[in-house]
Parts: structure tokens; sequence; C-alpha cells
């Protein structure tokens, strides 16, 4: 068993008028399987609504199978003594920078997890220091979050995270709020986690550009599994990935005009330099 | 009829250690008609600039003529003014407050002075323009997706009658098909009304296949002001100032490096894809 | 606009009276105020005000921040001794028209003066020197005691120092709502004051909903990193009186001894 393991996992809701009378059951999420390795980085694609998010808190406890099991390291997420041992082991990481920062100064934001564990004082000095060293916020520790930009106030959260000494680091829409410039900070800090301290990384996003370097993509569409595989295969149904609301890089794009003008080119291209190499000139 | 700014600064904590010039000296010329990209990275003073066209901020230096009045004179009526010129905030969702869409979008004309009938003929013109289904009118815009809620928020301000449109992020937080939704019915808009639309971004590769002009705006400058083909040549200063031209311009020069004779201006994916076809096919 | 407005106005600079420990600020600044109120003589205020001279010149704040803090009761200060200088009987020393100023009034409004002055520079010190964080800190440990009467300290100082923070995102969301409003042809300056009241209806509405997301994302996100309440919590910044804060509480029962004793003597 993965890290990770959702079997046959369903989430579902009861939607209510103002007056409290059930409207309907909303199916959030439809009988989701999935089984994430250790050390993989994982991604998970879908429109606004397509469920990935509602996917994302179950790995946290946050909320529970209305169906199906999910397992974290092993631990049922339904049974209720292992609820902060899985918070520990599998971080979450969420969209609004704004809204996750407890602390008032860097350092004792990233501090907050290891103080709610009772880790001892000083080993939350030494655990503060390397997460935020691991995501180059260092030299700010002592600021204030609000002077912050919000690809670093990420990156703070992820330090946050990090501190826990988690297995693996959930991440819902993490860029969804920032710039560019933002978006690249955060994505490469979360890369370095992933390459250098092995940590599992599911990353949750609809920009097609951050998940390239993933091991595995999983496309969601109402609550359920659509597509599965790696960047290359789900960039080569670029009209499958059309119809799902979703985009894919401009470089795929260009590749795949191409293509449907005549030319012979391999089926999910990437990058730039391998279409350059493809075009053979 | 258009917007003259004439020499604007505007300058923070005037005075003060702290003082920090968010505008400085700048000069455009917003004719009628046209569709500008506004770009620049966080902090570069694009949404200070915008706050400018409308009166919410005034110039610390320098004057604002629209319609070849200064709208800084006592007399002005800034009211008339900001309903010619209409700003669409961030997140603008965020500010709906009715009880239904219809209401909230009576709001911008109910505070015009206007008949209760032109007022909601008003309304009703702005939520078709902007492609609100019909079924949604009377729902609470909080029930709404994303999207929707968007829309609304759009429409809000277009039942203004504004001659023009600021838009401050108009996609920021959408999924690629939401993104392209807002994009093509803004455009639209633009076409079928005559309106002078600018679109503040910080992503060029959303505004480059829609605008006319783009401005370039960087350390409360304005760096390019220009056609986008043109702006996109100086894909290599701008990457220094933390912006990027769009993906296919990489892709262009970097096939020209190979010594494949390409025109490098192309700015859209079709256009790469006519001129890679016609040098290769 | 709104954005000028700043809470907690501590001042970032390196001293003696920044490193103390919170708990020795707050019961310091507690013991201040009450001994000037203790006695009444001049050679008292002589020693109050020499104390708090000390104190200030250790804490490096320049000393116009301390009378900032003034500007927003100066009115209030103006009343107190208005009101003690012509409405204490005794002694007349001029009078005009319907007013008399006494000599008991003029020694009473003068000292009143010096008393309000002081308890504001007094206090001004301590959130100068303080940040707001390490003063709900402080709270907290001081009032720990109270738990056993099942008052939520934790929960309390918790609530604050969150409130702290995120009481600059409120304004500036605040800011932003009511710009775009304006932009909607609002208008929140004119009107008498029912028309001002139903114009604070655009903004107030979506600045509940935003204030409760954001409430809502963040119990999410503190649950996420395993908050459970102050039970088995450890401090990463834990309070420990150092020497400096020994010798602090020694220096303030000095100054009280010196101050009681005058009161008695003279």
């Amino acid at each position: 068993m993965g890290i990770i393991k959702a079997d046959d996992v369903t989430f579902e809701y009861i939607r209510r008028d103002e007056e409290g009378n059930v409207e309907g059951i909303t199916t959030a999420v439809d009988h989701v399987s999935l089984d994430i390795k250790k050390g993989q980085f994982i991604a998970i694609l879908g429109h606004n609504g397509s469920g990935k998010s509602t996917l994302a808190k179950h790995m946290n406890a946050i909320l529970y199978p209305t169906e199906g099991t999910l397992w974290v390291d092993g631990m049922d997420t339904k049974a209720e003594e292992h609820v902060w041992d899985i918070r520990q082991r599998a971080g979450m990481v969420f969209q609004n920078p704004d809204n996750q920062i407890i602390g008032q100064v860097v350092e004792e934001d990233v501090g907050f997890g290891p103080e709610n564990m009772g880790i001892p004082t000083k080993e939350i000095w030494e655990r503060v220091e390397e997460s935020l060293r691991a995501v180059g916020m260092y030299e700010f520790r002592k600021h204030s979050p609000n002077k912050l930009s919000g690809g670093q106030k990420q990156r703070v959260s992820i330090a946050g995270v990090l501190a826990m000494h988690p297995q693996c680091i959930v991440l819902d829409e993490p860029t969804a709020m920032l710039d560019p410039n933002g978006r690249k900070e955060v994505i490469r800090a979360i890369r370095g986690l992933n390459d250098v301290e092995g940590i599992t990384v599911i990353l949750i996003t609809h920009y097609m550009e951050e998940i390239i370097y993933a091991d595995k993509v999983f496309v969601m569409d109402q609550g359920a599994i659509a597509m599965e595989g790696t960047p290359r295969e789900i960039f080569s149904q670029v009209e499958k990935l059309k119809s799902l609301r979703l985009d894919v890089p401009q470089v795929t794009m260009l590749a795949y005009e191409l293509k449907k003008k005549g030319m012979n080119l391999p089926d999910g291209i990437l990058i730039t330099k391998e279409l350059i190499d493809a075009l053979r000139i | 009829m258009a917007i003259i700014l004439d020499h604007i600064s505007y300058i923070y904590e005037k005075d003060t250690p702290m003082e920090h010039r968010a505008l400085d000296d700048i000069c455009l010329t917003i004719p009628d008609g046209q569709f500008i990209g506004i770009i620049g990275h966080t902090g570069s003073g694009k949404s200070t600039l915008v706050q400018h066209l409308n009166g919410l901020m005034e110039a610390s230096e320098g004057h604002v003529y629209y319609n070849g009045e200064d709208i800084y004179d006592k007399d002005y009526d800034m009211k008339k003014l900001r309903s010619n010129v209409g700003l669409v905030f961030q997140y603008p969702e965020h500010q709906l407050f009715e009880i239904d869409v219809f209401t909230d979008v009576c709001f911008g004309p109910k505070n015009l002075g206007l008949e209760k009938k032109e007022v909601e003929l008003r309304a009703y013109e702005a939520l078709k323009q902007v492609g609100l289904p019909d079924e949604y009118f009377y729902q609470s815009p909080f029930e709404l997706s994303g999207g929707q809620k968007r829309r609304v928020a759009i429409a809000g301000v277009m039942a203004m009658k504004p001659k023009v449109l600021i838009l401050d992020e108009p996609t920021a937080g959408l999924d690629p098909k939401g993104r392209e939704e807002i994009l093509d019915m803004i455009k639209r808009l633009q076409k079928e009304t005559g309106l002078t639309v600018i679109l503040v971004s910080h992503s060029m590769d959303d505004v480059a296949e829609y605008v006319d002009r783009i401005i370039v705006m960087n350390k409360g400058r304005v760096m390019y002001d220009d056609t986008p083909k043109e702006v996109f040549k100086n894909y290599k200063e701008l990457e220094e100032v933390g912006l990027s031209a769009p993906q296919v311009t990489y892709i262009m020069h970097a096939l020209k490096d190979k010594g494949l004779n390409v025109n490098t201006t192309a700015t859209t994916i079709e256009e790469a894809a006519e001129e890679i076809w016609k040098k290769l096919g | 606009m709104l954005r000028d407005i700043t809470l907690g106005q501590y001042y970032q600079t390196e001293s003696v009276v920044h490193k103390l420990d919170p708990r020795v600020k707050l019961g310091g600044t507690l013991l201040y105020i009450i001994s000037l109120f203790l006695f009444e003589n001049i050679w008292g205020y002589l020693v109050a005000g020499l104390f708090l001279a000390l104190v200030v010149k250790l804490s490096k704040v320049p000393f116009r921040f301390m009378v900032r803090g003034m500007k927003t009761i100066v009115f209030l200060l103006l009343i107190t001794v208005v009101f003690n200088l012509f409405l204490t009987p005794g002694e007349v020393l001029i009078s005009f028209w319907k007013l008399k100023i006494t000599k008991e009034g003029l020694w009473i409004a003068i000292s009143m003066a010096i008393r309000l002055s002081m308890l504001i520079i007094g206090s001004s010190v301590m959130t100068l020197t303080t940040t707001p964080n390490n003063l709900t800190d402080g709270m907290e440990k001081m009032m720990s005691p109270l738990k056993v009467f099942k008052v939520p300290v934790h929960e309390v100082a918790m609530m604050m120092s969150i409130a702290l923070r995120f009481i600059p995102i409120l304004l500036e969301e605040t800011d932003k709502i009511m710009k775009a409003q304006i932009a909607r042809g609002a208008d929140f300056e004119s009107g008498n004051l029912l028309k001002r009241a139903k114009a604070l209806v655009p903004l107030l509405v979506p600045l509940f909903i935003s204030a409760f997301r954001r409430a809502n994302d963040l119990a999410m996100a503190m649950e996420a990193r395993c908050y459970r309440g102050g039970e088995g919590r450890t401090k990463m910044k834990p309070l420990v009186y150092k020497r400096e804060d020994k010798l602090a509480y020694l220096v303030i029962a000095g100054y009280l001894v010196v101050k009681i004793a005058i009161g008695i003597v003279l």
C-alpha cells in the first residue's frame, strides 16, 4: 500500500434551501480509487467544481468519505484516534495565502504546527530553521507576513507544513491567487521538496505548465477520475482536455496544430526543446 | 473623446523616509474604441494607474483629462466620470451584496439617479451583454459559480453604460475554460458596443491575442507602449523585469536561433503554426 | 483612506526595554500607574518623572513617538484640567466674569495633567517596546492561574493574536470594497445619518461575508496543522525570566519604595 490509497471513495452532501428543506444530493467525489507511492510527484487536474479540492480535503482527514475508504500511511481516515497522526503525516497547503498564516511573524507561523504537536522548544527552533531554509525564506524569518508577496506567503505556508515533518504534502491550488513570478517560486519550492527531501507531493491545480514534471497526473471531472497517466500521455489528448474545460501548454498546442496540418510529430510534446528536436532543423 | 494622462505621479507617504513613487511621470493617451492591455508584475503600479483613470485616486503631480476637461477641477462631476469610466476590480464578485442578481446589477444605475424603469432596463441589458442566462436573474449572487459571479459583477459596472471599461485581472482564479470564456465575452462586448476596454493583467499569454495595444508598466513607469508584436520583440528585456512574452515568442526565437528562417513576430499559436508550416511543411 | 490607521504601535529597535519579558513590562506599567495616584506631592511627581525619563531613554524610542499617543486624548486631558481648574472651591487666585481660579483648583489641575501625561507616556513605553504578540503571550502567562476557575485563558489569547493578524487585512479589504462601490456610484460621504447608515450596507455585507470566509478557511488551516486547543501544546518562545528581568523587577521595587517613602515623609 502506498502513502495514500483511496478505495472507491465517494463523498456526498445534502443541499438544502433557505428553510432547510432538502433540495438534492451532490456527489462531489464519485467512486475514486487511487494509490500514491512514497516519493512520487502527483498532480491532480480539473476545472473549478470538478471535485479535486474535495478529494484533497479527504487526504488530511478534514473530510471523510461517505462511501469507500481512504488510508494515509496505512491509517483509515475514518478512525478518530488517528486523525492527528494523519494530519501530521499528510500536511496541507491551501489556496489563499492570507487565510492560512496564523503567526504575526514568519518564524512564529512556521512554529505553529510543531507547537501544536507538543515538540520541545529547542527542536521547534531547529525545525523552523530547516523548513524556512528549504523553501528559501530563512532571511525573512523576522518579517511580518503582511509585508510579503503572495509567492513568499505561500512558501511560508509550505514551510509551516514542512516543520511538522510530514511524509506527504497536499497542495490545494497553491498558485491560483499568485502572479506568474509567484507561481514560479512556489512550483520551484515544491519541486525542491520532492527532489531533495523526497517528500511525496500531491499538487492540485488547473495550470498546465505546473504539471509537466509530475510523475503521474489524474484529471478529474464531475467528481470522478476522467484521465490518468504521465503528463505526456495526458497532453497527447488535446481534444479530450479541452472538453474537460482544460488547456494545454502553448508548445503542446502548437505541436498539435502542426500535426493537424500534416506534420509528422510525436504526441504530447511538453517543452520547447522537444518541439525543436522533433522538427529536426 | 479620450483620456489623457499628463505627467502623472503618485507618491505614497510623501516627505517621510518611506516615500515611494508608485507612479512616476506617466504620460498616456487613451483614445476611443481601443482594446488595451496593461501588463506589469505585482507592484509595478498598474493597479494604481487605472484607479487614476476614474478619479478614485488623485495624482500627487500632473493632470488627468477626460474629454478635454481636467478631472481635478473643483466643480468637476466625479460621479459622472465614474459612470463613464467603469472600473471592475480584481475578484469583483467579492463586492456583490444584494439579495438577488438583478437587484445587485441595479445598484450602479440606481446610484446615477435614473428612473426605476431605466435602471431595470439597463440592468437587464447588461446581464444579457455578459451572457448570463435568464434563470439566474432572481437567484442569490452567492449561489452562483465563480465564473457566473464574475459576470454578474461585470454586468454591475456595464449597467452604468460606461464609455471606457477597465478590468483589473478579470481572469484571476478562474480555470482555463473560464478564463477563455470571460476574455471572449469582453472581446465581444468591445466589438459590439465600440467600448474602450483596458485589461490589466500580469500575464502576457492572456492578453496577447485580444488587445490592439500593450502598455508595459515597470517600477511606476511606462516601459513599452506599442502593438503586441512590437512589444514582444523585446522579450529579453521583459524577462529581465520579471515578465515574459507568450511561450510562442520563445519558440519562434529558438527556431530562428537553430537556423530556421521564421518570422519571429507571431504572438498566437495559429500565427506560429502558419509560419512554421510555410517554412517546413 | 483606512489604511492609514495603524494598530499596535510597536517601534522596532534594539534596547534593554525591548528585550524585557512582557510580564515585567505589563506588571511594571500597572505598578507605575498605581504609584502615580498614590500620593500627591511635587517631589513624588519628580521621582516618577525621573523614573519615566530613564525608562524612555533606555527604550531608545524617539520621544515624539511617545507624545504621539497623547494626541488622541489631548481633548480628554484638557477637559479634566479645565474642570478641575474652574470648579474646585477654595482660596481664589484670579477671578474674571463668572469664573474663578482657586489655589486648590490650580494645584489639582496641574497635578492631574502631570499624572495623566505620565500615565499615557508610561503605557506608550510598554506598547511601543512590546510586539502585540508578545503582549498577548505575557497576558496569557500572567492570567494562567485563572485557568483553575475555568477561564479560557489560552483561547482568549489565541483569539486576540488572530484578531491582531487579521485587522490589517480586513482594513485593506474594507478600503478595496469601498473603492469598488464608489466606482459603481456609491456615496459614503453625503446625506443625513440614516442615509449614510444605509449607504454602508454595500460595504458591510461583502465585508462580513469575506470575514466569515476567512474565518472558515483559517479554522480549517489551523486544524490541518494539528491545532486542538491549548492542551499539550509547547511554546516556540516560552516566557522565561532572565537576569535582566529580575533586575528590572528590583528597579521597579526600588522606585516604588522611594515613591512611597517620599509620600509618607513629605
